[in-house]
């Protein structure tokens, strides 16, 4: 568990320790609100005959942490804090907020800013994260304004650190600058994120789709994308593709 | 270049085309009048050679190519999203599936991260972490097998390729007797593993590893100093370590060009900073040393399941906590791996509460609480990664598969370019991708 | 697909197709079409333990214009499904397809946007193999069922006469739904 999110009390019985390892998942107001999710089962359109139709929960990502973020962790930050001062830049306005969870720690990272912070997390001596592990999209459609996510992992060998990089855009205008330049081993992976998500890296040699066929429409892993099953019958009765189904949610 | 279409005649069973080599003709033509011999050539996406749906397109200056790109997505499976809409425990039954020479590594990456989100990483009982490496190990040689066996093939090495595929099917007996499957097995589960190593299994795996002892320097017999495998390995496929680095490549590649990063030893998991090996590398930047490679980290592997089976000590192989563990039991019946009999009589006769609890934990699954984790494990191509998004439900919010094949496929380009076509094989080869990796 | 196909119906269409059938079932060609994990146990079907040579049948011909058997081996996508029709579109008649595993038979576990639901919806298919992957025996079987179906397949006028047949007797049969016992 975070270091930051040691201590959370809240609920009904504030001497209750939410972070307790067995608890199902943590509530509270604190952390990142990405989704408000009501009833449960994943009936939406009526229908619901459970009486938990009217449950309202917010779903909550990890948030940000304060120093110190513990072990190695400060010292990243100071020195990608440092490098950022050294060109002029101010650290607040590029890193919009640092998250220290399970362990890791991810710096979300103002897109614009995105190019010139992966080039020092390169290039400086003290930081030195030569191998970047490739995008990983996450599509947030209930996170309003900032729907869609990059996640890169830059590893360093030099001296053996993983750390993440989050970089969101919103859906409306889903632009992110490319990485290609740093890292060329982003090419085929920003393609790979295109493909699915819709995301354009601008900057990108050739962005193009990879995996789908090139006339393809859609973007199929955005959660607004079905799953598209069909419906499969077995011994004479209809069962509904995956995502068609009742469900726990 | 104007198409022609096929001259027509009416008969009496109906029209009848005659179609003739024109499009060939053309194409001489075509090049003959650019005056060079530049032509685009396709291989794939069905392939003659071995490595299944990979479209290679590659245009060839005499038999000098110019300029090579891959064509992928062939075997797009969608497991990513497919996974969203099962329970984090059934996950393991997709990743399996996606790079089906690396089965275990998939599981223990994606039950890694896994392990993670949910905090119980402490918690997994070391016998379970044992017989993870043990398969991890196995499953390391079952791949390099099969990687060595068909680049043989490519070469036109027939015998190698008998050799390999021998010897894969000793582990392959390996697998069925542990996990009831071949491939495929969704053995290693989120907490643990399926169920515990079957009677028999040590002193089995003990016969094979005195056997591979035996079958493995074979293989140095055969191909390492053999001259014609010397001749078409040796400064083919070259990538030094600048290019490694910025293309992202690990694994034998990375070792090849003399960096000896291996997360075994850099980031350990599964407690493999306790075992004793070594991490083989190479100077040559080349196939040949690629294929070194492979062949001493075979028998460095064969080292570490010898470890492995000295340090079996009976025990749990699931959390305790029964919010996570597998409630089910299995047991060997008449018809095959199922439900052990006694755990349902247990169940269904004697404890309403057992049988809720299983009912819930089978058809509901374990909430995850919400947040991201990254689990990377060295697979036998280089760095397998999962990056699992939890929003606190019962099922994957995202998955997201690091495959090192998808990764060091993108070297094939540089390592081709001013090259010969015959060399194209090779380098292909030695990158050692698989296609239900690359795709997924 | 010759002069045979012409033949009147009678003993020497019977012979002929007798002839013919022993000749085709003995010596098919496949064409390697290995997609997924069902390739490697093509593969391994191939290789020296379970030795498919014994069947007359372990060249895997890399041309599809020298083969006669397509096993679709794996899972087949959206972007593959053109390829492959192309490529049993090459293929000579008179040609088979085995459908093998799962995926290939049915789409299997992959109920979603990116894999064809059963191979079927592109290319007639022979023999349908389940598992996941399928057991190198159980290749050897389908296989083996396949020279069966080859030995007594029809020519000519007998082979519609035989189509007619199999259309009559499937639109009789029972719906598995309406089963009885253990089939049901």
């Amino acid at each position: 568990m975070s270091d930051g999110h040691d201590k959370v009390t809240n609920g009904a019985n504030p001497e209750k320790d939410l972070s307790a390892s067995n608890l199902p998942g943590r509530r509270g107001d604190q952390g990142e609100e990405i989704r408000v999710q009501r009833g449960m089962f994943g009936a939406n359109n009526g229908g619901d005959t459970s009486g938990y139709g009217g449950l309202v929960r917010s779903i909550r990502l990890p948030g940000p942490a304060s120093r110190p973020y513990g072990g190695w962790f400060d010292e990243v930050a100071d020195e990608l804090e440092g490098a950022l001062e050294e060109q002029g830049l101010v650290p607040e306005n590029v890193i919009d907020k640092t998250v220290v969870d399970r362990d890791e720690i991810t710096f979300h990272i103002e897109r614009e800013y995105l190019l010139p912070v992966a080039q020092t997390l390169r290039d400086d001596p003290a930081l030195r994260f030569e191998l970047c592990t490739g995008v990983s999209g996450v599509h947030y459609p209930g996170d309003k304004g900032r729907e869609l996510h990059a996640v890169y992992h830059l590893r360093s060998i030099t001296h053996n650190r993983l750390i993440r990089l989050e970089v969101s855009a919103p859906d409306r205008e889903p632009h992110i600058p490319s990485l290609v330049s740093v890292y060329p081993t982003n090419d085929w992976h920003e393609r790979e994120t295109y493909d699915f998500f819709g995301i354009v890296f601008d900057g990108h040699p050739a962005l193009t789709r990879i995996m789908m066929p090139d006339d393809w429409q859609g973007f199929p892993q955005r959660k607004d994308y079905p799953l598209g099953g069909i419906p499969v019958e077995y011994k004479g009765a209809q069962i509904p593709a995956p995502d068609q189904r009742r469900s726990y949610s | 270049m104007s198409t022609q279409s096929a001259s027509a005649r009416e008969t009496t069973e109906g029209t009848v085309y005659t179609v003739t080599g024109g499009d060939w003709d053309e194409v001489v033509e075509t090049a003959a009048r650019a005056d060079d011999e530049r032509i685009v050539v396709n291989m794939g996406p069905q392939h003659p050679s071995t490595h299944g749906v990979l479209r290679l397109i590659l245009e060839i200056e005499g038999e000098t190519v110019t300029e090579a790109r891959c064509g992928i997505g062939y075997l797009h499976t969608g497991i990513e999203k497919n996974l969203e809409f099962r329970t984090w425990t059934q996950g393991t039954t997709f990743v399996t599936r996606m790079d089906y020479l690396t089965s275990f590594f998939n599981e223990t990456a994606y039950c890694l991260a896994v392990e993670k989100l949910l905090g119980i990483e402490d918690q997994i009982p070391d016998r379970a972490s044992i017989i993870r490496v043990l398969l991890m190990e196995l499953n390391r040689l079952s791949s390099h097998l099969v990687c060595i066996a068909t680049g043989g093939m490519e070469l036109g090495a027939t015998t190698i390729m008998i050799y390999g595929f021998r010897d894969r099917e000793l582990v392959l007996d390996i697998y069925e007797l542990i996990t009831g499957l071949r491939m495929n097995h969704a053995y290693i589960r989120p907490g643990g593993l399926a169920q515990d190593l079957p009677p028999g299994a040590v002193d089995q795996i003990r016969e094979f590893v005195k056997k591979m002892q035996k079958n493995l320097p074979e293989y140095d017999k055969l191909a390492t100093g053999n001259p014609v495998f010397k001749a078409r390995m040796q400064d083919i496929g070259y990538l030094d370590l600048a290019g490694c680095m910025s293309l992202g490549a690990t694994g034998p590649i990375l070792r090849s060009a003399g960096l000896p990063h291996d997360l075994r030893k850099a980031q350990p998991y599964c407690g493999y900073e306790t075992y004793d090996f070594d991490i083989p590398t190479a100077d040559t930047c080349d196939a040949y040393g690629r294929f070194l490679i492979r062949l001493e980290e075979m028998r460095q592997s064969l080292r570490i399941v010898e470890q492995c089976l000295d340090r079996l000590e009976p025990g749990p192989v699931m959390v305790a906590d029964k919010k996570v563990a597998w409630p089910a039991q299995l047991a060997l019946g008449p018809d095959g791996l199922g439900n052990s009999l006694d755990h349902i009589k247990k169940i269904m006769g004697t404890s309403m509460e057992a049988l809720i609890h299983h009912f819930k934990l089978v058809t509901e699954g374990f909430r995850v609480p919400p947040g991201q984790a990254y689990a990377a494990v060295e697979s036998p191509k280089g760095e397998l990664a999962a990056h699992a998004v939890s929003d606190g439900g019962t099922r994957p919010y995202r998955v997201h598969f690091r495959d090192p094949s998808f990764t060091n496929l993108q070297a094939m380009a540089a390592m081709c370019e001013g090259g010969q076509v015959a060399d194209v094989i090779v380098a292909v080869a030695s990158i050692d991708p698989v296609m239900g990796g690359v795709d997924r | 697909m010759g002069l045979e196909e012409k033949l009147p119906s009678g003993f020497l269409l019977t012979t002929v197709e007798q002839a013919a059938g022993w000749v085709r079932k003995s010596s098919v060609f496949p064409a390697t079409f290995g997609l997924a994990c069902c390739a490697i146990e093509m593969m391994t079907t191939g290789a020296g333990r379970y030795d498919l040579a014994r069947f007359g049948m372990e060249v895997f011909r890399g041309s599809p214009r020298q083969a006669d058997l397509m096993i679709v081996a794996g899972r087949v996508s959206q972007k593959m499904a053109p390829v492959l029709r192309q490529v049993y579109d090459q293929m000579p008649n008179p040609k088979w397809v085995i459908s093998m595993g799962v995926c290939a038979s049915s789409g299997g576990m992959f109920n979603n946007y990116a894999i064809v639901q059963g191979v079927d919806h592109i290319v007639p298919v022979d023999i349908y193999l389940p598992g996941c992957p399928p057991r190198p025996e159980m290749l050897m079987d389908a296989i083996l069922k396949l020279h069966q179906k080859i030995l007594t397949s029809k020519l000519g006028v007998n082979a519609e006469e035989a189509a007619r047949e199999a259309e009559e007797a499937a639109l009789k049969a029972l719906p598995t739904i309406e089963m009885k016992g253990l089939l049901r």
